[in-house]
């Protein structure tokens, strides 16, 4: 039948079910979808902590954006133009997100009086009126499934779980997406129960038959595929980027990989997907604690190997002391934080980045720790890499800050050309580096704290190097040889050091990119500058769009590199009449920056367990123009 | 010294660290730095004995670990020209079992306390034992706390007076070598700081197990628990002593059996280690288990060996791994 097809350039679909419903899977392969498409896109999981929170309630709710475009975007969307509710709660817990006019699709199955109730509804809402506003689509999704799938024989309650993909197929439908990969997705997801497989691929052919045959929607919508520069591309989630980022780390720099890890949400995914990629040499512990994590990463780096612990802000916590070791030990070690909100258990499965004051100066002492945040999913494959770089250059314990928005969060990314990452040295010491009074031919002693006048770091010598054996420990060390020494000069002197040494990584780094057009046009017309520093990458830069849209000029700077640094941040801080910082904690770098530049710093905080939006960055941005 | 076959003669717990060819003496093992624990501490004793035994093991010194935590005993790694690490507190289990797996080629030391490996370190322990990674453990047990100046310790008699406890201690002490058999560790021993030829033999049978062994040491600490063991030195001490050999009869209340430290089944051993009276020194258990770091380090070279791939291969079909599509 001739159909209506309205061309949109953007759609932002939330999919909310039940935990049980399957919604994060159906996201998952809408995303998949689109992608292979060719659509730019962001995506934002959201699930409770609870695996199985009460059936129908609330509290067990689970959701996954996805915003797609025919241009280039950096967010999952502020709010979404869809929403597919598949039971009251769904519908309840997120009908306050959605803009009057707003599509809505629910499956009116579970409509009933027990789970409405169960949702806090005293009347139903497909009948009260109060979805006048919106674009209501009653649809018995759970009862056209079970009826698809009856010849298969399966119980009741097995055919309705198949009901996600009947609302997959009708949506795919509805925005003109292709299903090749969803089916050959569900072959080789349930290969081994060919009931199971045959009547999920049956209710996602139904549902998109619905679309296609019924008159439910009398509208198809075309986002076209968005401009992308040549390349291959995959979409990829945070943690699985940063995985791969610390493998290609490994791999660069010629060393075996340790992981030692204790299972915590939402880090727990880097530890699930290294222990699958054995074949790079990769060597994963799951130990009895995050202490322990930590400490075999780091005896691993000890004796030679890229050490990795990976842990969300309650076992950084944990790990402080064993950082602090590192420090003073000066060996390469990679922490890697995957933020969620705090304080204490917090919100594990939501996104915060309320750690970077525990990142600086978490640990007792002057303890200092370069800091590395990636800024969107993909860019935590390159971040990993950098961490990786400073790690085992400057042997020091470095501080990878993602969160639980990066790490749930999915893009595409352009797959890099291998010779195109960085090489990393280990530069492993084999000879002694150091003449005594006795010798009469060069060096004949090895001083494990005798550094390297531009870097100023240590060698690494690790044991089974013949006529370098040498004792390191958390006691202050002399200058040089290393020995235990409790001289005040000599003490002062190594906190010095230990602090130059992680301010001279600032030599490396490259300068910052201002977006400023307004710079550009050479009228110096921007007088606000937007600082940001990890995921608020996204919603910054969406922001600082709409209020280019809207006439005004405005500058952005985003922060890679919070520890050191980079020099040239003083100078451009100064260019700007007004700074601003979002962040999702009560004003952290806004902190640092005040404290080492004595900028008026004026701070966005908002700390919801959510990305920021970017209209309430356009609006604080307004705020100061 | 004659030059050495390649594998160690003494047992498997060495079998892939690298001998050496040169001949080595205590000398060789001891580091230039002045030691630092008090006149008459049990700990020189020990020290003492590992310099002079380590030559026999004939192994290169470089690779040779010793990782300790903190307390007074954990000062011992400054004192071996071997490579070592004074780490924090209770965690050397921990950060030598990344050694070890890591490194098959190193014979890994850990050097540690009652306070250091029962109290705040036990969780890692009681791991480490349990998961059999190959590592030798000295556990010195002076039943104090020495370097923070006289408190009790998780070994300290129940009712003890202590700078922390004036009216006595309230705590139920651990048996380490109860709690090293609770927690299936494979290789169990208890010797005393002062008897040399002993301590030497069952250090010789520790580094000789492949696995996690356990080493309880008696220890003395002159200062805060001075003749803690003082019942069990010298030639007086012969019935105050149970010295365990495979095959001895012991008896434990009414019933009698022959020691078997082979025995897959801890109980008898656990029996054993609850004998106050006599005390039994000398190996209580020493089975056959496969270890964490064999194991895992097969499992990875089972993965690399399957592939024929170079690592850059391999990691270019790693990212272009799923879904993907191409913009020309």
């Amino acid at each position: 039948m001739p159909r209506q097809v309205t061309r949109l350039d953007r759609v932002v679909i939330r999919f909310a079910g039940d935990s049980g419903d399957g919604m994060q899977l159906t996201g998952t392969r809408f995303t998949q979808e689109s992608a292979i498409f060719g659509n730019d896109l962001m995506t934002l999981p959201n699930f409770p902590a609870e695996i199985r929170a009460p059936q129908g309630t609330i509290p067990g709710v689970s959701s996954f954006q996805i915003h797609f475009a025919d241009h280039d975007i950096l967010t999952a969307g502020d709010a979404p133009d869809v929403l597919v509710a598949m039971n009251p709660a769904a519908l309840r817990a997120n009908l306050a997100d959605l803009p009057k006019g707003a599509t809505i699709i629910v499956d009116t199955h579970d409509f009933t009086g027990r789970n409405l109730a169960k949702a806090g509804y005293d009347a139903d809402p497909l009948e009260s009126g109060e979805l006048d506003a919106y674009q209501l689509h009653r649809v018995d999704l759970t009862g056209m499934t079970v009826e698809a799938v009856k010849e298969f024989g399966l119980s009741r309650k097995d055919a309705a779980r198949a009901k996600n993909m009947f609302a997959l197929g009708l949506l795919c439908w509805l925005y003109g997406r292709p299903t090749e990969s969803t089916i050959g997705f569900l072959e080789r997801q349930f290969a081994r129960a060919p009931e199971i497989r045959d009547a999920n691929i049956l209710a996602f052919t139904t549902g998109w038959n619905f679309g296609e045959t019924t008159e439910t929607f009398a509208v198809r919508y075309e986002i076209a595929p968005a401009a992308q520069a040549p390349g291959t591309y995959r979409n990829i989630t945070g943690n699985l980027a940063l995985a791969h980022g610390l493998v290609a780390a490994a791999v660069r720099s010629g060393l075996p990989l340790f992981l030692g890890s204790y299972p915590i949400t939402p880090a727990s995914d880097i530890l699930h997907e290294l222990s699958r990629q054995k074949v790079f040499g990769v060597t994963t512990f799951q130990a009895e604690d995050e202490i322990a994590g930590i400490g075999a990463a780091l005896g691993a780096a000890y004796a030679g190997s890229l050490g990795v612990t990976t842990t969300s802000g309650p076992g950084v916590s944990l790990k402080s002391e064993a950082i602090g070791l590192a420090v003073a030990l000066e060996l390469p070690l990679l922490v890697v934080n995957v933020q969620r909100g705090g304080p204490s258990t917090g919100l594990p499965t939501k996104t915060e980045q309320a750690d970077l004051l525990q990142a600086m100066y978490g640990r007792n002492g002057e303890a200092p720790i370069p800091i590395v945040a990636p800024s969107t999913p993909s860019d935590c494959f390159a971040a990993a890499l950098e961490a990786a770089r400073i790690a085992i250059t400057w042997r020091t314990p470095v501080m990878l800050l993602s969160d639980g928005y990066l790490a749930n969060g999915s893009e595409p990314w352009r797959i890099p050309d291998l010779d195109d990452l960085p090489a990393i040295d280990p530069g492993f010491a084999t000879t002694p580096n150091h003449t005594s009074k006795a010798s009469s031919n060069g060096a004949d002693e090895f001083w494990p704290y005798q550094r390297d006048p531009e870097t100023l770091a240590r060698p690494w010598a690790v044991p089974g190097t013949a006529g370098l054996e040498h004792r390191i420990g958390g006691l202050e060390k002399g200058d040089g040889h290393g020995n235990i020494s409790y001289d005040p000069a000599n003490h002062d002197l190594m906190v010095h050091t230990r602090a130059a040494k992680v301010a001279r990584i600032a030599d490396t780094l490259p300068p910052l990119t201002v977006d400023d057009p307004s710079a550009a046009r050479g009228d110096g017309g921007a007088r606000v500058l937007v600082v940001g520093w990890g995921s608020t990458y996204g919603p910054i830069a969406a922001g600082v769009r709409l209020v280019r849209g809207a006439g005004h000029d405005v500058a952005q700077v985003h922060l890679r590199h919070l520890n050191p640094l980079p020099r040239d941040l003083g100078e451009i801080l100064k260019r700007y009449d007004r700074v601003l910082v979002p962040e999702m904690n009560l004003g952290q770098l806004s902190l640092l920056l005040r404290a080492r530049y004595l900028v008026d710093a004026v701070g966005l905080n908002v700390v919801r367990g959510l990305p920021l939006t970017s209209g309430e960055i356009a609006d604080a941005i307004e705020e100061l123009l | 010294m004659t030059a050495e076959p390649s594998l160690h003669p003494l047992g498997s717990g060495l079998e892939l660290v690298p001998t050496s060819h040169e001949p080595q003496s205590g000398k060789d093992y001891t580091s230039d730095q002045e030691v630092r624990w008090c006149p008459g501490c049990g700990d020189y004793a020990v020290l003492k004995a590992v310099q002079s035994f380590l030559p026999d093991l004939g192994l290169r010194r470089e690779n040779i670990v010793f990782v300790s935590g903190i307390g007074c005993s954990s000062r011992f790694p400054y004192y071996l020209d071997t490579f070592g690490m004074h780490s924090i507190h209770g965690r050397a289990p921990a950060i030598a079992t990344g050694i070890a797996v890591s490194r098959p080629d190193l014979s890994v030391w850990v050097v540690t306390g009652d306070g250091d490996a029962l109290s705040i370190g036990g969780n890692h322990l009681i791991h480490a034992l349990r998961r059999n990674v190959n590592l030798t453990i000295l556990l010195f047990n002076n039943r104090i706390y020495g370097l923070t100046k006289g408190q009790y310790s998780p070994t300290s008699e129940a009712g003890k007076v202590t700078k922390s406890t004036p009216v006595g201690s309230i705590d139920h002490p651990f048996n380490p070598v109860s709690l090293a058999l609770g927690a299936e560790a494979t290789f169990v021993a208890r010797t005393i700081d002062s008897d040399r030829r002993h301590l030497t033999s069952v250090l010789a049978a520790a580094a000789a197990h492949r696995g996690a062994a356990l080493v309880e040491i008696y220890q003395n600490c002159p200062i805060f628990n001075d003749g803690a063991f003082d019942d069990l030195r010298g030639p007086a001490s012969d019935d105050r002593i149970l010295r365990l050999e495979p095959g001895l009869d012991v008896t434990v209340g009414d019933r009698t059996w022959r020691h078997d430290p082979t025995a897959v089944d801890p109980s008898d051993q656990f029996a054993l280690s609850r004998l106050e009276d006599p005390v039994p020194v000398g190996i209580f258990r020493q089975v056959e288990r496969a270890t964490y770091d064999d194991e895992a380090r097969e499992q990875v070279a089972s993965a690399v060996a399957a592939s024929t791939a170079t690592r850059e291969e391999r990691l270019a079909g790693l990212l272009n791994a799923g879904d993907t599509w191409t913009v020309v």
